[in-house]
C-alpha cells in the first residue's frame, strides 16, 4: 500500500514503516488512503457481480432450462452487487476515504477532531466488511439488498444474519465518522475561515455528516428489528406473527433514502471544486450551492415515501410524499445551473479530473431528470420496479457519485502520492467509462418504460426483452475497460509517474499549500494563508516543476518552493 | 417538436411505439400523456444543459483563452432567482398532474366487476365471482394455464392476497401495478379496451422463482367470455378420476414446483414416481403410495426427498378427500 516513490524528504508516506505503522495509524491521510484501497478492492467484487448480472441477462442462461440453482445464484449475484456496491463502495467513497484525506487538510490542521475515533472507525469498517463478505461463504444471500420481510425473515436462509450484522456494524463506522467531521469543520477552522469562506467539499461533507449521524441509527434499529424476528419469531413485519411488512419499508427508507444523499453530496461537493480550479474562476454563486447543500440534507428526510407508492401506503402519504419530493429536485437544479455558469467566461483545463467533472453534469443531468418521472405519481406506478428505475439510480449512484469519487481521486492523487496522473490514458479511460456507461444504462430507461421487471433472473422470449440485455451487457464490457484501464494508469504512476508540485493544478484551498505529499503533520507553516478558497488571482503559475505558486506568501513562512520533491 | 394539442390522439397508440407497450386499457394514456409531458420538459432542459456545456467548453478553453480568464460575475440573485423559479413551476405542475391522474385511477368504481387474486411463491390464481378459477398462462412457461381472462369494456376491479411473502401485480399493457401484501387485501381496477393476450409480472423480489412468476391476461369479448366461464364450469364426478385429478392439478398450480417432464424444479419431478421408493432428508425410506402422497399433500413437510427444502405449504382445507383422490389417480396416470 505505501508508496514506492522515494523522495529526499520526509512526508506522510514514508515517515514510519512498517504494517502496524498503518493499521495503528491515527493519521488522517493514512486511514484516507486505507479506506480509498479497501473501497477499490470492495469494488472488484461488486463490479465481478455486476458482470455476472449482465452476462446471465445476455443469454448465458436459456430461460426454459435454467435450474433453481441458477436462479439462486443470480438472485445472490444481485444482492451481492447491491449491497457490496452501496454499503461498502459508494458510502463510504467520498467522505470516509477522500474525506479523510482531505478535510483536514482542507482546514490547515494536523488531523480531524478525533483521531483516535476515526481509526476507530475504520476498524469497525473492517469487521463490517468481513462480515459481510463472510456472508458470501457462509450460504446464498439472495434478499436484495432491501432486506424486505417477510422474505428475509421467514423464507430465507440465515446469511441473513451475518449480512445484516454486517451492515449494522458499516453503521456506526459511518456514524463516527460523521461526528468526527462535523466536530472538525466546527471547531477546527482556522480564525479567518468563517462559513462562507469555507470551500464547497466541507459544506457538502458537513451536509453529508448530519445526515450519518441523523439517519444511519435508524437503519442500525430496522436491521436489528429483522434480526430479532427472524431469530426469536418475535413478529414486527410478518403478519402471521403480528406484524406489518409495509412497517419494516417506512423504517428502511427513512435511511435509505437520506443514504442516497449520502452518496451523491459529496459527489456534488468534488464537482464544485473541480469545475472552479479548472475554470480558473471563481464559483458562481457560492452561497446558493452551500445552502443547497443544507437544504438538500434536510429535504432528504421527508421524501422517502416515494419508494412506496405501490405498497400499499395510504394514498394520502404517497400524494403528500410526491409533492415533497420535488423539494429536493430544486436545490439539486441549482447546482447543475452554478456549476454551467462558472464554465461561461473561464479558462477551461481538460485534464483528467476535470473529465470527469464534465461527464458528471451530462449524467447527473439525466439522472436528475428522470427523477422527475419517478417523483410524479401517475407516471411512477408505471415505471416501479422495472428497469426504468435501475437506470435512473444507477445515473444517480454511478454516473455521478462514483463519477465524482473517480475525478477527485484524480483531483487529489497528486497530494496522496506526490504525482500527477493526467495522460493519454487516463483520459481515454475516462472516455470510455462514459461511453460504456450510457450504453449500459440507456437501453435499460427504454426496457423499463416497455414494462420489464427487475430482479428477474431471465426474461421468456415472448418478452422481448433480449435485444435491450444484449445491448446493455455490451456497453458494460466497454464501462468495464474504461475503469480497469483508470485503476492501471493509477497504479502505474506509483512506480513512474510524473513528479507533482504542492499544487500542479491551480487549487486554491489550502490543501494545495503543502507539499505532495504533505508531511505527516500536514503543514510546515501554522496556520496557512487563508483566503478566500475561490479567488484564484491567489495563485501563478511558475512553470511545470514548480507548478502554481501563491501570489503573496507569508513572510515568514518557508516557501513551499523550498521543499519541492527532488527530480 | 409534437404541438401539444395534437398529443392526446397521437398518444392513443394501439401500436406499440419506441417507449411503450400497446394501449390495452381505457386509462392507459393518462400514464403515456403525462410521460410525455415530463419527457418534453426534461429533453428541453437536457438539450439546453449540454449545449451550454459544450459551447462553453469550446468557446472558453485554456488553450484559447489563455490562464487567466476575464473578469465576470461570481454570482447573479436576479439569474438565481429565474432559473429557480421556473423549473419549480414545471414541478409544481409536474406534480399536479400526476396527482390528479393517481386520485383517478385509485378510486375503484362502484359497479366494478371484482376477480380476486390469490398469489403465493411462485404462482398467480385468478376467482372469479362465478366460483371459476384459473391461473397463471405464461407463454414461455408453458404452464397449461389459461391467465387471468377479463370481458372487454367491462370495469374490473382486482382484490389481491398473498399467502406469504410481498408480490406485486403488474400489467404493463394496462399500466396497471399494485403489491400484493401477506396480512391485508390491495386493490387495483381497469377497462380492457382491446380483445388479445398481455403479459403479467410479478414485480416485487419474492425468492427463487420470481422471474417464473408469470401470467398473462386474456381479453375476450363479452359473448366468448360468457362462452369461457360455461366451459369451466366442470362437475369433476363425471370425468374419469385421472382427468378430474388433472383439472385439480392445473387449479391448484402445482406445476410451479413439480414438473412431470422428468425435470427437477423446486420440488421433485412426479412422472414415473407412484410406485417407487426414495430416501428422504432424514435418511429413512418411503414408498411413495396412495398414503404417501396424502401425507405430502396435508403435511408436506414431515417427509421431505433427500436433496429438497421443507418449503411447500400444505393445502389441507383447500382439496377436499375427492379432490385428493383425483390427484392420486392422475400421478398414477403418470407412470409409463
Amino acid at each position: 500500500m505505501p508508496s514506492t516513490n522515494t523522495l529526499d524528504r520526509t512526508n506522510y508516506l514514508n515517515a514510519t514503516k512498517g504494517f502496524m505503522s498503518w493499521f495503528w495509524t491515527i493519521d488522517h491521510k493514512r486511514l484516507g488512503l486505507m479506506y480509498l484501497w479497501s473501497v477499490i478492492a470492495c469494488f472488484i467484487l461488486g463490479g465481478f457481480y455486476a458482470m455476472k448480472i449482465r452476462l446471465t441477462l445476455s443469454g448465458d442462461v436459456d430461460f426454459a432450462t435454467q435450474t433453481a440453482e441458477q436462479m439462486n445464484a443470480y438472485n445472490n449475484a444481485f444482492t451481492v452487487h447491491g449491497a457490496v456496491m452501496i454499503f461498502l463502495v459508494i458510502i463510504p467513497s467520498i467522505p470516509a476515504a477522500l474525506g479523510n484525506f482531505v478535510v483536514p487538510l482542507m482546514l490547515g490542521t494536523k488531523d480531524v477532531a478525533f483521531p483516535k475515533l476515526n481509526r476507530f472507525s475504520y476498524h469497525l469498517w473492517i469487521i463490517g466488511a468481513v462480515l459481510f463478505v463472510a456472508t458470501l461463504f457462509i450460504g446464498n444471500l439472495d434478499t436484495g439488498w432491501t432486506f424486505y420481510p417477510p422474505y428475509s425473515t421467514g423464507h430465507t436462509d440465515p446469511s441473513v444474519i451475518t449480512a445484516v450484522l454486517g451492515a449494522f456494524i458499516l453503521g456506526f463506522s459511518s456514524i463516527f465518522t460523521g461526528l468526527n467531521f462535523i466536530v472538525t469543520i466546527h471547531k477546527m477552522r482556522p480564525p479567518e475561515m468563517t462559513w462562507f469562506k469555507m470551500p464547497l467539499f466541507l459544506w457538502a461533507i458537513y451536509a453529508t455528516a448530519l445526515i450519518q449521524i441523523l439517519a444511519t441509527p435508524v437503519i442500525g434499529i430496522s436491521l436489528l428489528l429483522i434480526l430479532v424476528e427472524k431469530t426469536m419469531q418475535i413478529g414486527i413485519f410478518t403478519p402471521e406473527l403480528g406484524g406489518d411488512p409495509v412497517f419494516f419499508q417506512h423504517l428502511f427508507w427513512f435511511y435509505s433514502h437520506p443514504a442516497v444523499y449520502i452518496m451523491i453530496l459529496p459527489g456534488m461537493g468534488v464537482m464544485s471544486e473541480l469545475i472552479a480550479t479548472f475554470c480558473r474562476k471563481s464559483i458562481f454563486g457560492y452561497k446558493s450551492i452551500a445552502l443547497a447543500s443544507i437544504a438538500i440534507a434536510i429535504f432528504s428526510f421527508i421524501v422517502w415515501g416515494h419508494h412506496m407508492f405501490v405498497s400499499g401506503q395510504s394514498e394520502l402519504m404517497s400524494v403528500i410524499f410526491s409533492a415533497l419530493t420535488f423539494s429536493v429536485a430544486v436545490p439539486s437544479a441549482i447546482k447543475v445551473f452554478n456549476w454551467i455558469a462558472t464554465m461561461y467566461k473561464g479558462s477551461i483545463a481538460f485534464t483528467t479530473p476535470m473529465l470527469y467533472g464534465m461527464s458528471i453534469i451530462w449524467l447527473f443531468g439525466i439522472g436528475g431528470l428522470t427523477g422527475l418521472f419517478l417523483a410524479t405519481l401517475g407516471t411512477d406506478v408505471y415505471f416501479h420496479d422495472t428497469y426504468f428505475v435501475v437506470a435512473h439510480f444507477h445515473y444517480v449512484m454511478v454516473g455521478s457519485a462514483l463519477f465524482g469519487f473517480l475525478g477527485g481521486i484524480f483531483y487529489w492523487w497528486p497530494k496522496m502520492y506526490g504525482v500527477v496522473v493526467d495522460n493519454m490514458a487516463s483520459k481515454i479511460a475516462c472516455l470510455l467509462a462514459f461511453v460504456g456507461f450510457n450504453m449500459t444504462f440507456m437501453p435499460q430507461f427504454i426496457g423499463g418504460s416497455k414494462g420489464m421487471p427487475r430482479r428477474y433472473a431471465a426474461y421468456g422470449e415472448s418478452a422481448g426483452f433480449d435485444g435491450y440485455n444484449e445491448a446493455s451487457t455490451l456497453g458494460s464490457m466497454v464501462l468495464m475497460t474504461g475503469l480497469v484501464l483508470a485503476l492501471g494508469s493509477l497504479l502505474v504512476s506509483l512506480k513512474n509517474g510524473k513528479k507533482s508540485p504542492a499544487n500542479p493544478w491551480g487549487g486554491v484551498t489550502l490543501e494545495w499549500q503543502t507539499p505532495s505529499p504533505p508531511p505527516e503533520h500536514n503543514f510546515e507553516i501554522d496556520p496557512p494563508v487563508v483566503g478566500d478558497p475561490y479567488d484564484m488571482t491567489l495563485v501563478e503559475w511558475k512553470g511545470e516543476e514548480e507548478g502554481f505558486l501563491p501570489v503573496n506568501p507569508r513572510a515568514d513562512a518557508p516557501c513551499v518552493a523550498d521543499v519541492k520533491p527532488s527530480a | 417538436m409534437i404541438p401539444v394539442a395534437l398529443l392526446p390522439t397521437l398518444l392513443q397508440h394501439t401500436q406499440e411505439d419506441f417507449w411503450f407497450p400497446t394501449q390495452a386499457a381505457r386509462d392507459a394514456s393518462l400514464v403515456d400523456e403525462l410521460y410525455y409531458f415530463i419527457f418534453y420538459v426534461s429533453l428541453f432542459a437536457f438539450i439546453a444543459i449540454v449545449l451550454a456545456t459544450a459551447i462553453f467548453a469550446v468557446k472558453f478553453r485554456r488553450s484559447k483563452v489563455g490562464l487567466v480568464p476575464e473578469d465576470s460575475p461570481h454570482h447573479s440573485t436576479s439569474i438565481e432567482i429565474v432559473w429557480s423559479v421556473i423549473p419549480s413551476l414545471f414541478m409544481v405542475a409536474m406534480f399536479w398532474y400526476g396527482f390528479q391522474d393517481f386520485v383517478a385511477t385509485k378510486q375503484i368504481p362502484d359497479n366494478a366487476y371484482e376477480i380476486q387474486v390469490k398469489a403465493k411463491k411462485w404462482d398467480w390464481k385468478f376467482v372469479y365471482p362465478e366460483g371459476v378459477e384459473s391461473f397463471g398462462g405464461n407463454i414461455d412457461m408453458n404452464d397449461g394455464g389459461e391467465g387471468m381472462v377479463v370481458p372487454l369494456g367491462r370495469t374490473i376491479s382486482v382484490r389481491m392476497e398473498s399467502a406469504d411473502v410481498l408480490h406485486s401485480f403488474s400489467i404493463p399493457n394496462f399500466r396497471v401495478k399494485m403489491d400484493v401484501v401477506p396480512g391485508r387485501y390491495t386493490y387495483l381496477w381497469f377497462i380492457p379496451t382491446e380483445l388479445g393476450e398481455y403479459p403479467l409480472y410479478c414485480t416485487e423480489y419474492c425468492g427463487t422463482r420470481h422471474s417464473r412468476m408469470l401470467g398473462k391476461v386474456v381479453v375476450k369479448s363479452e359473448e366468448d367470455y360468457a362462452v369461457w366461464l360455461e366451459d369451466q364450469v366442470i362437475d369433476l364426478a363425471t370425468l374419469p378420476p385421472a382427468e378430474a385429478g388433472f383439472e385439480v392439478w392445473k387449479k391448484n398450480g402445482c406445476a410451479a414446483c413439480h414438473s412431470t417432464a422428468g425435470v427437477n424444479g423446486i420440488g421433485p419431478f412426479l412422472n414415473n414416481r407412484y410406485g417407487t421408493t426414495e430416501t428422504l432428508t432424514d435418511g429413512t425410506s418411503v414408498t411413495v403410495d396412495d398414503n404417501y402422497i396424502r401425507e405430502s399433500i396435508l403435511d408436506p413437510n414431515v417427509k421431505v426427498v433427500a436433496g429438497f427444502s421443507p418449503v411447500m405449504t400444505s393445502f389441507a382445507g383447500q382439496l377436499n378427500d375427492d379432490e385428493i383422490s383425483y390427484l392420486i389417480a392422475y400421478l398414477k396416470s403418470l407412470n409409463e
